[in-house]
């Protein structure tokens, strides 16, 4: 039975066992209205975005559930603020491993360390490291519950596509089944199948950008060891067991150890348990005991597709860009286009918006993606310096690091992920120049406390009309959608993050928490004009 | 703007100050000293579109930035 669906890699959890569907024995190939193919990280939450805003979506997987394995590991708050508005930060957070402090080491000198110090007043902290099982695990668990309460996500294990045949206003699918194969039809298909996306393989589809010669081990290790929850990165580490050596904790006394290995290297040799364990020895030091749990080894690349939406079909998360893991934006930047994507193609669907609204998705996550492989680039050539004279002055920042602190501003060991503003989309509506440029149109919202919580938690599902210090009506209602007001008293938070010099503000919010526009003041026709464009009227 | 026109108050002695600099180091410990002492100017000037003019000036010069 598996023979015809044979799994590619292992299970860490079971979670969407194979059962056969009525569609399989359908005589004529059903047609739905959502397909999602892939239920890695990405898949998922689109899933459970769609499905909790009321779009019937069918997801299909070749396997039943989150991949074993050592791949995603910190999780940025802009992710845990989009997954707490899809109820499912809860458990990451209570699992997750919180850390603020990193330190940096060259050869065997600590060259300075730094504090996170995350600003005050936001629900969530800058980062979190849980294994990327558990985080689609949790994804998971909140799909269940959503089902529970009537959302109409499917999740088909087992169902490998094989063929897409795009039409004007449909696309169909080829699947195979441990039961044998069938066709399905879909409105729209979303492709989160990965890196290799095979979706985008099958419509001959490129995926440009630029492979880094080196390779990275990647070693998770258990141990009891009481090393600080800290991150602790090593240029050229005295141990000699890399170019370049990182040490960052998980959950469940696993820590997660990369070592960079150059580019000629023998693959299997190096991943002899021996051989890796003759590194982790050098670097953990004599008599600390420890069991290898998962080792791999990768090389990185950072590329994207030319455009992310084709017609019918749109690729979110590593099908549509990929990068290298330093500053953690591969999962956490495909987070943000499930939150870009999802209300978008819901106002579609619904007839909200015209289908062009859809095209702001395309523009406005290249925008983001092309910002992730701008700043993943950075940091593996500040890394893995490529030419002599680069290195050579990788090497003076790192000398003077240890003495100046203007030059600890230019190492790169990776920069923190946080979410791209939509400078320049074409959904944006008015600024308002005595505002903090940090809330500007396109901007994600910070955080701040409020009343009763949090801002983030108070926005709604859809558009928000958010003032402070400003008059308007408790709703708005204007091109098929209403409106609610949030009146926000003026804290000192609310005042630093939204308010400025202006004396008083109106925000209105998309439903993916990006300011749309603002002013100082509320007027119906202008916040009806910013509506319309922010649906794509326009 | 990136200055061009004379601007050293002791062109002479800066020159031999940066000559005496290198003394005695080896061609690799020379070019470290070189990274360090552009980093450490960089930064004093700071603004990057000076910088970035210093840039293609000395990767141009008869371009003249
Ligand atoms: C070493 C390493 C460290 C990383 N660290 C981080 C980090 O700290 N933070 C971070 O944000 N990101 C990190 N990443 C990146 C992160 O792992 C990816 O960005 C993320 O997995 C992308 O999710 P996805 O859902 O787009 O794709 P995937 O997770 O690859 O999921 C694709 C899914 O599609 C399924 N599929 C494929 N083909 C088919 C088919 N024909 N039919 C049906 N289903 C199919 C697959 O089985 C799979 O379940 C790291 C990656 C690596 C390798």
């Amino acid at each position: 039975m598996t023979a015809l669906v044979p799994e590619r890699y292992a299970v860490a959890f079971r979670l969407y066992p194979y059962a056969k569907s009525p569609d399989q024995d359908a005589a004529t190939p059903v047609r739905r209205k959502v397909v999602i193919v892939g239920g890695g990280p990405i898949g998922l939450a689109t899933a459970l975005d769609l499905g909790r805003r009321g779009v019937p979506v069918v997801l299909l997987d070749d396997h039943e559930g989150a991949g074993l394995g050592s791949r995603a590991l910190c999780f940025a708050k802009r992710t845990l603020e989009i997954c707490d508005r899809l109820g499912a930060a809860g458990p990451m957070l209570d699992k997750g491993v919180q850390w603020n402090v990193g330190k940096v080491f060259h050869d065997d000198r600590l060259l300075y360390d730094f504090n996170l110090l995350p600003e005050g007043g936001h629900a969530f902290p800058a980062f979190i490291n849980l294994q990327q099982p558990w985080f689609e695990k949790f994804l998971h668990d909140a799909i269940v519950k959503a089902q529970a309460e009537g959302a109409p996500i499917e999740l088909r294990g087992r169902n490998r596509v094989d063929a897409v045949t795009p039409a004007a206003d449909h696309v169909t699918l080829d699947i195979m089944t441990p039961d044998g194969p069938y066709r399905l039809e879909t409105d729209w298909l979303i492709a989160c199948d990965g890196a290799r996306s095979p979706v985008r393989g099958m419509l001959g589809l490129s995926f440009d950008g630029r492979v880094f010669e080196d390779n990275f081990l990647i070693a998770d290790v258990k141990m009891k060891a009481d090393f600080p929850t800290e991150r602790w990165f090593w240029f050229e580490p005295y141990f000699k067991s890399g170019d370049s050596a990182l040490l960052h904790k998980q959950p469940d006394d696993i820590w997660r150890i990369d070592f960079q290995l150059g580019w000629n290297i023998d693959r299997a040799k190096e991943l002899e348990p021996a051989n890796i364990r003759k590194r982790v020895d050098a670097m953990l030091g004599p008599g600390v005991e420890y069991e290898l749990d998962w080792c791999s080894i990768y090389t990185f690349q950072c590329r994207r597709m030319e455009k992310f939406r084709h017609g019918r079909i749109l690729f979110a998360g590593d099908s549509a860009h990929q990068v290298s893991p330093f500053g953690a934006r591969g999962a956490n930047s495909g987070i943000q286009d499930v939150d870009n994507l999802a209300w978008k193609l819901t106002l579609v669907l619904d007839g909200t918006a015209p289908e062009s609204l859809l095209d702001s998705y395309d523009r406005e996550r290249i925008h983001g993606a092309d910002e992730n492989i701008l700043n993943s680039t950075r940091a593996t050539d500040f890394i893995t310096p490529k030419t002599p004279v680069s290195k050579l002055f990788r090497n003076a920042v790192l000398t003077l690091a240890e003495h100046l602190p203007f030059a600890r501003t230019v190492v790169n060991s990776g920069r923190l992920s946080v979410p791209c503003t939509y400078d320049g989309s074409a959904l944006n509506g008015p600024d308002h120049p005595d505002m903090p440029p940090r809330t500007r149109p396109g901007s994600p919202c910070p955080d701040a406390p409020v009343a009763g919580g949090w801002l983030l938690q108070a926005l709604g599902r859809g558009f928000t009309l958010m003032t402070i210090n400003a008059e308007a009506p408790e709703q708005v209602t204007a091109h098929g959608l209403t409106v609610p007001r949030l009146a926000l008293a003026t804290t000192p938070e609310i005042a630093a993050r939204y308010l400025g010099e202006a004396p008083g503000a109106v925000y209105l919010i998309r439903p993916d928490q990006h300011v749309a526009a603002r002013w100082d003041r509320y007027d119906e026709a202008a916040v009806a004009a910013a509506l319309a464009k922010a649906l794509g009227k326009e | 703007m990136l200055t061009t026109t004379p601007n050293l108050t002791r062109p002479d002695e800066s020159y031999a100050a940066l000559i005496a600099t290198h003394e005695g180091l080896s061609e690799a410990e020379s070019h470290a000293l070189n990274a360090r002492l552009i980093l450490i100017l960089m930064n004093h000037i700071g603004d990057h579109a000076i910088l970035t003019d210093a840039m293609r000036l000395a990767r141009d010069p008869k371009g003249q930035g």
